[in-house]
C-alpha cells in the first residue's frame, strides 16, 4: 500500500464503483477500499447469511427457506427505467455484457383502498378501472398533448409554456380529476409529494416522457432488474474499474482520514498502514455518518430519513395477477400522508431467493417518530408475511462540495423508485472531481475475434 | 451447419504465474516477456472445434486483478461453466495457492463447474519445483483435470483447451445464441431483455462481437 494514487475510493456502493469505473477508463489510478468483505457497500444485495447477520446478529437463517447461495435480497429497493440514463451508462461503458436483465413485470397503483395495474397498452387503458369514460377522454387528450410537444413548433404548445406554467395550470387546462392528477404525478412522473404541482411543468413533463418511453422499449412495466439483484450493478462497474487498472481491497477498515494542516486531503490509514492520493471519494459511512463528532470536522448531515421493510414472503402479491414482479404506488393523498409509499418485489425469477419465495421492500420517508406505523397501509397488502426486516436509514448530505479539500463525499441512496437520481449524483461528483463534465466514451472493443 | 455451444471460462491462481499469457497465447498466439499486470482486455473469445465438427466457444473472463486482495466479486463466478486454475511449476507456493481457488470455486461457483489445473511456465522445467507427479496426484484426488503448459513456446496450450471443451456436457448447455449467451448456464432459454439491442436508437450489436 505504499504507493500513491490519483484517487481513493471509499466504499463498494453503486455511486463509488460508476465513479471509480469512470475514472480508471480515463487514466487514473484508483485504489477502491471497501470495509465489508463484500461489494455493494448500502445498494448490495445480501445472500442469507449475510442479511441475518446484518439484521439479527443472533439468528441463523431458517433452514426451510432453502439454499444460501440462491439468495441475493436487496438492501435498497429500486429498479432501472429502461430508457434513463443508467441504461445509457451501462451501454456505453459496456458493462452490460457482465449482466443479465429481466423486465419487472407490472406497476401498480393504490387507489380507493385497492391496487390496479398501470395501463402499459392502449387495450389495458381502455379496460383500466383507474378512471370513468370521460376521464379516459380527457387523460387522452393530455397524454397526446405531451406526446406532440415540439420545443421549435409553437403550434404543439396549446398555450402552454413549460417553464412558466405550473404543472397545476396544465391539470386545470385538460380538466383532470385530483385522482388522475395522482395517478399523472406519482404512479408516472414518480414524484414522492406534490411539491412538484405548484413548480414548472418542465420536469413533470419530462418524467412522464421517461416513463412512457420506458414503458414502451421492453413493455409490461417500464422497468428492469439484473439477475441476482442490484448488488451486480457495484459489482460490475468494480470490474470495469479493475480491468482499468483499478485496484480492489474488501474487507480493510478504513481507520483515519488524513488531511494536512489545512484541512486538505492526504491519505487515508488502515491499521498501521497508510496510503496516499490526490483526492478522495466516499460515501457518507466513511466520513463520520452516524457518529458524535470528536471535535473533529462535521462533514456530513441527515437529510431526513428512509424507512424500508425487507418481507419474505411464500406467495405472490394479492391482486397483481400473481405477478413475479412489481412496482406498487401508493400515493401520499390515498393514504393522508406527505409522501408516497412504495412496494417493490423481485422472485424467483430473478434469481434473487429461492423457488416459490418473494422478496418485497415497502418504503416510505419518515414523517414521525414510529416509522414502523407509517409503512402499515403497504405492509398491509402482502398478505401473511412470513419474515420482515425492518431499518430507519438517515440520509446523509455532504457539507463541501469537496473543490477545496479534495474529499468528494456522495449521498445517500434516496427513496426513488429507480436509479436516475443515482446517475445525477454520479455527474455531479465527476464534474467536481475532474473539473470537467462527465462524457460518456465508447469503450474500446477487446474482441479477439474481430 | 455444425453446433456451436458457447462456455463461460474463468481463469484463477497467484499473480505472476501466467494466467493472462496463457489467455493470449491461446485467443491470438501470441506471447509478450515483459507484459504488465492485466489491463484493458478482459473478456476474449475463442473457438475450438471438436471431432463431430460442433464448435466450443470459450467467451474467457480473466481476473482482472481483483483476486490480488482476495476481493474477487461473487459475479466472476457466477455461471461459470469451466475455471483454468493456474500454478507455476517454478514456484512451490503457487500450487498451494492453486488448492485455495480450488476450494473456493468448490464452494462458490456451480457443483458442475468443470475445472483444470494448469502447470505453466514449462520452459522453466530447470527450475522446476512442482513435481508433475504431485500435481497430477491432487488433481486426481480432487477429481480435476491437469496439464503442463508453457504459454511462452506455446507447448500444451491448445491441448488444454481442447480437453476443457471436450470434457464440457454439451447436451446441457445452451447453443451460442448471442453475445453472452454462456450466462444463464442452464438449458432453459434465456428471456431477458438485451439493452444494446435498442440503446437510443442505436442498431444492435451483432453475434461475433461478444458484447
Amino acid at each position: 500500500m505504499d504507493e500513491e494514487y490519483d484517487v481513493i475510493v471509499l466504499g463498494t456502493g453503486l455511486t463509488e464503483c460508476i465513479l471509480s469505473g469512470l475514472l480508471s477508463v480515463e487514466g487514473k489510478k484508483v485504489l477502491h477500499m471497501d470495509r465489508n468483505d463484500y461489494y455493494g457497500g448500502d445498494s448490495a444485495s445480501l445472500n442469507l447469511t449475510q442479511l441475518y447477520r446484518k439484521f439479527r446478529p443472533d439468528q441463523a437463517p431458517p433452514a426451510e427457506l432453502g439454499r444460501d447461495r440462491d439468495y441475493a435480497v436487496d438492501l435498497i429497493p429500486k429498479f432501472i427505467i429502461a430508457s434513463g440514463e443508467l441504461t445509457k451508462i451501462l451501454v456505453h461503458t459496456d458493462v452490460t455484457r457482465y449482466l443479465d436483465f429481466k423486465q419487472i413485470a407490472g406497476s401498480f397503483v393504490y387507489r380507493d383502498g385497492r391496487i390496479s395495474k398501470v395501463p402499459s397498452t392502449e387495450m389495458e387503458a381502455v379496460k383500466s378501472p383507474l378512471m370513468g369514460l370521460f376521464e379516459k377522454r380527457r387523460a387522452k387528450k393530455f397524454f397526446e398533448f405531451l406526446q406532440g410537444w415540439r420545443d421549435e413548433d409553437p403550434a404543439t404548445h396549446q398555450g402552454i409554456n413549460l417553464d412558466k406554467d405550473s404543472m397545476k395550470t396544465v391539470y386545470e387546462k385538460f380538466g383532470l380529476e385530483p385522482g388522475t392528477q395522482d395517478f399523472i404525478g406519482h404512479a408516472m412522473a414518480l414524484y414522492l409529494d406534490d411539491d412538484y404541482i405548484t413548480k414548472p411543468a418542465r420536469e413533470t413533463y419530462s418524467r412522464v416522457v421517461l416513463y412512457t418511453s420506458s414503458m414502451a422499449r421492453y413493455g409490461k412495466s417500464p422497468y428492469i432488474y439484473p439477475l441476482y439483484g442490484l448488488g451486480e450493478l457495484p459489482q460490475s462497474f468494480a470490474r470495469l474499474s479493475a480491468i482499468y487498472g483499478g485496484t480492489y481491497m474488501l474487507d480493510k477498515a478504513i481507520d483515519e482520514i488524513i488531511t494536512d494542516s489545512d484541512g486538505n486531503f492526504v491519505g487515508v490509514r488502515s491499521g498501521s498502514e497508510t496510503v496516499k492520493a490526490k483526492q478522495v471519494i466516499g460515501d457518507p459511512s466513511y466520513f463520520g455518518a452516524g457518529k458524535e463528532s470528536e471535535g473533529g470536522k462535521i462533514r456530513v448531515v441527515e437529510d431526513g430519513k428512509v424507512v424500508r421493510a425487507i418481507c419474505i414472503l411464500k406467495h405472490p402479491i394479492p391482486g397483481t395477477d400473481d405477478s413475479d414482479s412489481v412496482q406498487i404506488i401508493i400515493p401520499q393523498n390515498q393514504v393522508n400522508r406527505r409522501n408516497d409509499i412504495y412496494i417493490a418485489m423481485v422472485s424467483s425469477t430473478h434469481n434473487v431467493c429461492a423457488k416459490d419465495v418473494y422478496v418485497a421492500i415497502v418504503s416510505t420517508i419518515v414523517e414521525t417518530d414510529k416509522p414502523e406505523l407509517e409503512i402499515a397501509p403497504g405492509l398491509q397488502l402482502l398478505g401473511p408475511i412470513y419474515d420482515k426486516f425492518v431499518s430507519v436509514s438517515p440520509l446523509y448530505t455532504p457539507v463541501s462540495s469537496g473543490e477545496r479539500d479534495n474529499i468528494f463525499i456522495t449521498r445517500s441512496y434516496d427513496a426513488t423508485s429507480h436509479f436516475e437520481t443515482v446517475v445525477e449524483e454520479v455527474q455531479d461528483v465527476w464534474q467536481r472531481v475532474t473539473g470537467e463534465e462527465l462524457k460518456l466514451k465508447k469503450r474500446e472493443e477487446a474482441s479477439a475475434d474481430k | 451447419m455444425s453446433k456451436q455451444y458457447q462456455f463461460k471460462l474463468v481463469l484463477l491462481g497467484e499473480s505472476a504465474v501466467g494466467k493472462s499469457s496463457l489467455v493470449l497465447r491461446f485467443v491470438k498466439d501470441q506471447f509478450d516477456d515483459y507484459r504488465e499486470s492485466t489491463i484493458g482486455a478482459a473478456f476474449l473469445t475463442q473457438t475450438v472445434t471438436l471431432d463431430d465438427q460442433s464448435t466450443v466457444k470459450f467467451e474467457i473472463w480473466d481476473t482482472a486483478g481483483q483476486e490480488r486482495y482476495k476481493s474477487q466479486a461473487p459475479m466472476y463466478y457466477r455461471n461459470a461453466n469451466c475455471a483454468v486454475v493456474v500454478y507455476d511449476i517454478t514456484q512451490s507456493a503457487s500450487l498451494e495457492k492453486a488448492r485455495t481457488w480450488i476450494r473456493e470455486l468448490q464452494r462458490q461457483a456451480d457443483p458442475s463447474i468443470v475445472i483444470a489445473l494448469c502447470g505453466n511456465k514449462t520452459d522453466l522445467s530447470a527450475r522446476r519445483q512442482v513435481t508433475q507427479e504431485e500435481a497430477k496426484k491432487y488433481a486426481e484426488e480432487e477429481g480435476l483435470m491437469w496439464g503442463e503448459t508453457s504459454a511462452k513456446s506455446g507447448e500444451g496450450v491448445a491441448d488444454i483447451f481442447t480437453a476443457i471443451a471436450k470434457k464440457l456436457p454439451l447436451t446441457a448447455a445452451p447453443p451460442a445464441s448471442r453475445g453472452g449467451g454462456a450466462r444463464g448456464g442452464g438449458p432453459a432459454p434465456r428471456s431477458g431483455v438485451d439493452l444494446n439491442r435498442q440503446a437510443g436508437g442505436q442498431s444492435g450489436h451483432n453475434e461475433a462481437c461478444n458484447c
